[in-house]
């Protein structure tokens, strides 16, 4: 079924307007001399255009079955409803309900039905009353001819028989049923009215003719509709059984019934390639940028797994308050929270998120995850990013929306991160995960951790009678990351990442992180001690040695005072010797020469 | 849909006749005849002269037929007596007949 439709969307990548105008373009241009040229016209149904390639066929009868309460009323309404909305009358034939409650039924839609009515919507109310007797076989003619001549007044494009088979059945007489949708569908190809046709699935075991099985071989397109319990949970699901002449996606999809009418979740197998960035965005938390090699990739996917406790929704508000301080738009989606916890909690942990959600910059949605399936989430939050179109998007957590086993629970992350992925938006979403030793086990959580780029993950680490959050990344494409297991701390500042201790063999956190670190501090605290006392205690030697070269100085000094008087002294005395041996010797006056002087000079 | 407007007044010339029906048909088509047939030998049986039957062709007054609430062709409507009385088909269901108009 995959291949099929992947071939269907290689082929047609654009399923619009386009491809239409290229089937006929292609029609013109073939050689053969008839030319066969399918015209469709569009139902305006979001989904429902692309899987059928362009709409259903125009000028043919098309088969809308389904059991009750699948939306085929809705369904072919508003196909009517949007055709007169752009100038295709139609009409509305009502089988099974009084025509003024589908009109009363239809505003809940806000289809404005009084406005369009008796202009380019009709009704005819076919209801078989009980008090109307049935007596002998009757046809269509009558009904066809009135039709026609009211399409001919308000050139009617669309018209819809909805259950047909309710006015049939009561001709008791499969022949004549048969006869009368021969006539029904040979009527809508001659007057050129693209028809819609319900009618119930025949499971009932009723006796008489299956319409559902009897009108697939003649009419050119079949969608079928089925409304069945998915974990208990409604799921409402459409699938084009068959169209002549032309390709369409085969395979089942989810209708949704919202507020608006009815939309199909159909995703294209394939999205465009988008232009990876090498770009960061801060995860909020300075240290795990640092961890991650300057924080998310924009317009990866993030996937925080952890066990319950383990604040992912704390990291998913701290990346949401840095991205809105950034001044991108933010969207945050909660399946287990309300609006109001979500901001009362994040405050307690000094996020506040209220000044950015007035700011208009942040919305956070709380969606029950037990109301609708998978799919119809998905369509959800198709519509949610559609609405505020997103920079940054959180999912919190992502594994609640998960109700079945099996295929959609393996391809629903796949549809998600295509969403977001083609959009450029950077996803961060959260799922629970055990604690146990398989907490990393693929089986176990959901397969986003296949496809999602960055994959933390937050576990308990219990020891010493403590539980303690670590937190460590298992892997980050492209870029280089920390392999180190940091313990992640929340208090009344916020969050921040620790360092853990390695001691024995075993990783400290909490108290016996504190207390290890108390240790090192005592420890340094001695060392340094140790130091001061040394130091003192050379300085005071030093000082001792100072003041003794103090003293030995004045010492020097004294002594060469002496010196100085003594030579002072000696120099006196000799001068005085001199002289007085030269008065000697002029007294004398014998002697010619002086004798030499004693001390040398 | 709504068959007050088809309800005679009390100076119209059919309520001369004690049974007055409206016989919506399809042209000349197989049932039409049939009903046709079925309800005049009918009525000649049953009431004789008493009753007045008037034949509205859906193919020829459509809008008509759309206000009358018309769905499946042939359609019989007893107008008088009251209370009015809806039959649809070729009324060769006799004995449906002779339950629902005696």
């Amino acid at each position: 079924m995959n291949a099929l439709c992947r071939v269907y969307y290689n082929n047609d990548s654009t399923l619009n307007n386009d491809s239409i105008l290229n089937t006929i373009t292609m029609a013109t241009t073939m050689p053969s001399k008839k030319r066969i040229e399918l015209n469709k016209t569009l139902t305006g149904i979001r989904g429902l255009d692309e899987i059928t390639n362009g709409g259903l066929p125009q000028g043919r009868c098309t088969l809308l079955t389904g059991g009750p309460g699948c939306g085929k009323t809705v369904l072919a309404l508003q196909i009517l409803v949007d055709g007169a909305k752009n100038g295709e009358a139609g009409i509305f034939v009502a089988f099974e309900e009084d025509a003024k409650r589908i009109v009363t039924n239809a505003a809940t839609f806000g289809w404005d039905l009084p406005d369009l009515e008796n202009k380019e919507l009709f009704f005819l109310d076919g209801k078989p009353r009980p008090e109307d007797i049935w007596a002998g076989d009757f046809d269509l003619t009558g009904l066809l001819a009135m039709l026609k001549a009211k399409s001919d007044q308000i050139s009617a494009k669309r018209i819809v028989f909805d259950s047909i088979d309710v006015l049939l059945s009561l001709l008791d007489n499969p022949k004549a049923e048969r006869r009368e949708l021969f006539r029904l569908n040979d009527w809508l190809v001659s007057n050129n009215m693209t028809g819609i046709v319900t009618c119930k699935n025949n499971d009932s075991g009723l006796s008489g003719l299956d319409y559902k099985d009897f009108m697939q071989y003649m009419v050119d397109c079949v969608i079928q509709l089925t409304h069945e319990m998915e974990d208990r949970v409604a799921h409402r699901s459409l699938r084009v059984v068959k169209y002549r002449g032309s390709g369409f996606y085969s395979g089942e999809v989810t209708l949704l019934l919202g507020e608006k009418g009815a939309e199909i979740i159909a995703f294209p197998e394939k999205s465009e390639d988008q232009l990876a960035t090498s770009a960061r965005v801060s995860s909020g938390v300075p240290r795990l940028d640092s961890m991650l090699g300057g924080g998310y990739y924009r317009g990866s996917a993030i996937l925080l797994s952890g066990a319950p406790g383990t604040s992912k929704s704390t990291l998913c508000g701290i990346f949401m308050s840095a991205a809105c301080e950034r001044g991108e738009r933010c969207l945050y989606v909660s399946f287990d929270e309300s609006v109001s916890e979500i901001v009362r909690n994040l405050m307690s942990v000094n996020i506040d998120l209220i000044k950015h959600v007035q700011s208009g910059l942040l919305h956070i949605e709380s969606i029950r995850s037990s109301l609708a399936g998978t799919e119809e989430q998905v369509g959800n939050l198709r519509k949610l990013i559609e609405l505020y179109q997103p920079q940054c998007f959180v999912i919190d957590p992502l594994s609640a929306i998960v109700h079945s086993e099996g295929d959609s629970r393996r391809r629903m992350p796949e549809k998600i991160l295509t969403l977001t992925k083609s959009n450029g938006i950077t996803l961060l979403c959260t799922s629970l995960l055990g604690n146990g030793g398989d907490s990393l086990n693929e089986e176990t959580g959901i397969q986003i951790s296949a496809v999602a780029d960055t994959w933390i993950h937050i576990s308990y680490s219990i020891l010493g009678g403590e539980r303690n959050r670590a937190l460590s990344i298992i892997k980050s494409r492209g870029s280089e990351h920390s392999n180190q297991v940091r313990e992640l701390i929340i208090d009344a500042q916020g969050i921040t990442l620790a360092d853990v201790y390695q001691s024995n063999g075993e990783v400290l956190m909490g108290t016996a992180r504190w207390q290890k670190e108390q240790a090192e501090i005592a420890a340094e605290q001695l060392l340094l001690a140790n130091v001061e006392y040394k130091r003192r205690v050379i300085e005071l030697a030093q000082n001792e040695v100072n003041a003794r070269v103090e003293i030995l100085q004045v010492d020097l000094a004294v002594k060469q005072k002496e010196l100085e008087l003594l030579l002072a002294t000696e120099a006196t005395r000799l001068g005085h010797i001199d002289t007085t041996r030269d008065e000697l010797w002029s007294k004398r006056s014998g002697d010619d020469s002086q004798p030499s002087m004693p001390h040398g000079q | 849909m709504n068959t007050l407007n088809i309800r005679p007044k009390q100076n119209e010339v059919f309520n001369i006749s004690s049974h007055v029906f409206h016989l919506y048909i399809a042209g000349e088509s197989a049932n039409s005849v049939l009903a046709q047939r079925n309800i005049k030998v009918f009525c000649d049986n049953h009431y004789g002269n008493d009753y007045q039957l008037k034949l509205i062709d859906v193919l020829l007054s459509p809008e008509q037929a759309w206000n009358d609430g018309v769905t499946a062709t042939p359609m019989l409507l007893r107008i008088s007596p009251l209370p009015q009385v809806k039959m649809m088909g070729n009324l060769s269901d006799k004995e449906q007949l002779s339950n629902v108009l005696i």
